[in-house]
């Protein structure tokens, strides 16, 4: 079974602070991890690979450090991995993203399939994953929460806000994965250790390593512009009711029962 | 010396924080009460790889060095120093000499399990009357047959109630002083080879301290380590290794007494301001930070200069020395600027000043690492 997991480098963002006058993140001195969804998308991927054999690859779209991610992926027990980095994909929105890595994917070929994790902590967006899917042309399941996979069919969990869904599919399909879904491994000193002797364990692919069309890369080519960015202000107005108590309670009531609380 | 670490350790280094940020600082005030082992952590440390980092992967390890198991030590023990004295005993004190002076069939045999994490170790050479003079061996080892035969006690031996692995050291040949003493591989199952009650420590309360007694405990004849005669200088050569893990365990407990009297300092307010705001425990703070810093750079130097293949005896003895006397130190002054708070056991700080003072003692006291220092220099 070979899967491919994307994954991207985000700032920790429990360490972040925002500059409220710019309102963007003061990313200075912050730690850049493994989004930790991707982390659940890597160990997903690692199991299914200890049990059923073949081969995980990673992949991610980003500067030169995200090389970091992946040597941490690869500890993990991804056996290759591949940066996708170039100038050219500087601004990329979700719908550019998606473009690339799912160029990327069609490189690397033969795959059965697809992890990400739901959505980066940078960005909130989840739509990254089902871009992908859509551009590769082949199905998906969003929010699982549990995975089985027999013959050559996946079936899924599919976690909703007020339930879930159960999905089966075939093979090839690209899958997001929510935190529950597994406790992801520490990475291992050996695999470190080995990282850092062979050479290349990360390949880097400019947009001359593969087949991109250049007019879908990067800033220009996003739909997404993004003006501006601010902090929002939380502004929580208290009502105060008058009366005796049972009146008090009884607007009380009304009051919830208009808001459809009760 | 360039302590610049290479992207191989910093990636270690960061794997080690969150091990023990997410894994070990969590029960870390829950087997300091309860003093049970943390059995679950070591499978974990094991999966991570974490139980044989400088041992070459052919024998199991990670393939790395002495500086990256060093860090190791270091980030657990500034989560919870038991966790750190379990490693150092388990990687300097059992396995190490197994890979220094073990035969090929004695490193298949044992150094893989240990180096895999499979197995635990430790080291036996103090008794009750062979303290830091270690040369005053009790414990007697006689050839019959194809086997040894071991008689007499080990006490304070770190892991022992779950090392799966001994080295034991006894005296073959008493007539011939330090060097009739000889080093044994010794299983812990084996018939003759019994444990004493565990320990009840002042700190590292979830190491697993006790007395290893030797009753017509049978040995093969090959589980002999090195040759005879050379226990005295197995034993010494292991414990200068030790003494760096040691050492990095203080180092560890200090820059978490460092790490919560910097937090604790800003947030207590006494006289309408943060405490931290007074010059007098400014000065404090400073000078607790430079010497934390100071030991990190005898530990680092140590730990670099084993690596280089040189002689470091007196490296270690000098890290040791100065990071455990540090540790003590800094996490006194920890407690003091924590005030009343910090004497109770809520805040950590109680835990890490009861913690360090073990730094000063075991594997060679303060005095013995003077002796070692002293000695090089003087003849």
């Amino acid at each position: 079974m070979n899967i491919i997991v994307c994954v991207k480098q985000v700032p920790d963002t429990n360490e972040v602070k925002i500059d409220e006058k710019k309102g963007t993140l003061i990313r200075e001195g912050v730690p850049s991890i493994i989004n930790p969804e991707d982390k659940i998308a890597i160990e997903e991927a690692v199991r299914l690979k200890e049990e059923f054999g073949g081969k995980v690859t990673v992949i991610s779209m980003g500067p030169p450090q995200a090389k970091d991610a992946l040597i941490e992926a690869y500890a993990m027990g991804a056996d290759d991995a591949i940066l996708l980095s170039d100038r050219a994909f500087a601004g990329s929105d979700t719908w550019a993203t998606a473009y690339t890595l799912a160029q990327g994917i069609k490189e690397i070929g033969d795959y059965d399939l697809i992890f990400c994790g739901r959505q980066a902590i940078d960005g909130d967006t989840a739509q990254v994953g089902p871009q992908v899917a859509e551009n590769l042309d082949i199905p998906q399941i969003t929010y699982v929460t549990d995975l089985e996979i027999e013959n050559k069919k996946v079936t899924a969990k599919r976690q909703l806000e007020d339930g879930y869904s159960i999905i089966e599919t075939q093979l090839p399909v690209l899958l997001t994965v929510l935190d529950g879904l597994n406790e992801p491994r520490y990475p291992s000193i050996k695999r470190i250790v080995d990282a850092y002797k062979r050479e290349n364990t990360v390949k880097v692919w400019s947009t001359e390593d593969f087949e991109v069309d250049k007019d879908k890369l990067g800033l220009d080519a996003s739909p997404t512009q993004v003006y501006d960015t601010f902090v929002p202000t939380h502004e929580t107005k208290g009502e105060m009711l008058e009366g005796s108590a049972k009146e008090k309670v009884e607007k009380l009531i009304e009051k919830l029962k208009e808001e459809q609380v009760v | 010396m360039d302590f610049n670490l290479s992207e191989e350790l910093k990636m270690s280094k960061k794997v080690y924080e969150e091990f023990a940020k997410k894994e070990v600082e969590p029960i870390a005030q829950e087997i300091d009460e309860s003093c049970e082992f943390p059995a679950e952590n070591v499978k974990k440390m094991q999966k991570a790889d974490m139980m044989g980092i400088p041992f070459p992967q052919e024998y199991g390890g990670a393939g790395s060095d002495t500086l990256n198991y060093i860090l190791a030590v270091e980030e657990l023990s500034r989560a919870c120093a038991t966790h750190g004295v379990i490693l150092s005993a388990h990687t300097s004190l059992g396995a190490h000499p197994i890979y220094k002076y073990g035969t090929e069939e004695q490193k298949e045999k044992y150094l893989k399990p240990l180096a895999n994490g499979e197995k635990i170790g430790a080291f036996g050479l103090t008794e009750p009357d062979a303290g830091t003079d270690a040369s005053a061996q009790k414990t007697t080892a006689k050839i019959d047959g194809d086997e040894y035969v071991l008689n007499g006690n080990k006490i304070f031996i770190t892991n022992a109630g779950v090392a799966d692995i001994f080295i034991i050291m006894a005296m073959t040949d008493k007539s011939k002083g330090t060097r009739g003493i000889s080093a044994f591989i010794v299983e812990a199952d084996t018939p003759g080879f019994t444990l004493g009650k565990k320990e009840d420590k002042m700190g590292i309360n979830a190491s697993d301290t006790r007395e290893l007694i030797f009753q017509d405990c049978r040995i093969p004849k090959e589980n002999l380590l090195g040759k005879e005669g050379m226990g005295f200088k197995i034993a010494m050569a292991t414990l200068d290794g030790g003494r760096i893990g040691i050492a990095a365990q203080a180092l560890g407990i200090a820059q978490r007494a460092l790490d919560e009297t910097v937090q604790y300092v800003q947030e207590r307010e006494q006289f309408g301001r943060p405490i931290g705001k007074f010059q007098g425990l400014q000065w404090e703070i400073a000078e607790m930070a430079t010497k934390v810093e100071a030991a990190r750079n005898l530990v680092y130097k140590a730990a670099k200069t084993k690596d280089e293949g040189k002689r470091f005896s007196t490296e270690a003895a000098m890290a040791k020395y100065y990071a455990s006397e540090v540790a003590s130190e800094v996490a006194n002054k920890a407690v003091q600027l924590h005030g009343g708070y910090g004497y109770m056991k809520d805040y950590p700080v109680e835990r890490l000043m009861r913690d360090a003072k073990i730094t000063e003692i075991y594997e060679g006291t303060t005095e013995v690492q003077k002796m070692v220092i002293a000695g090089s220099l003087l003849n």
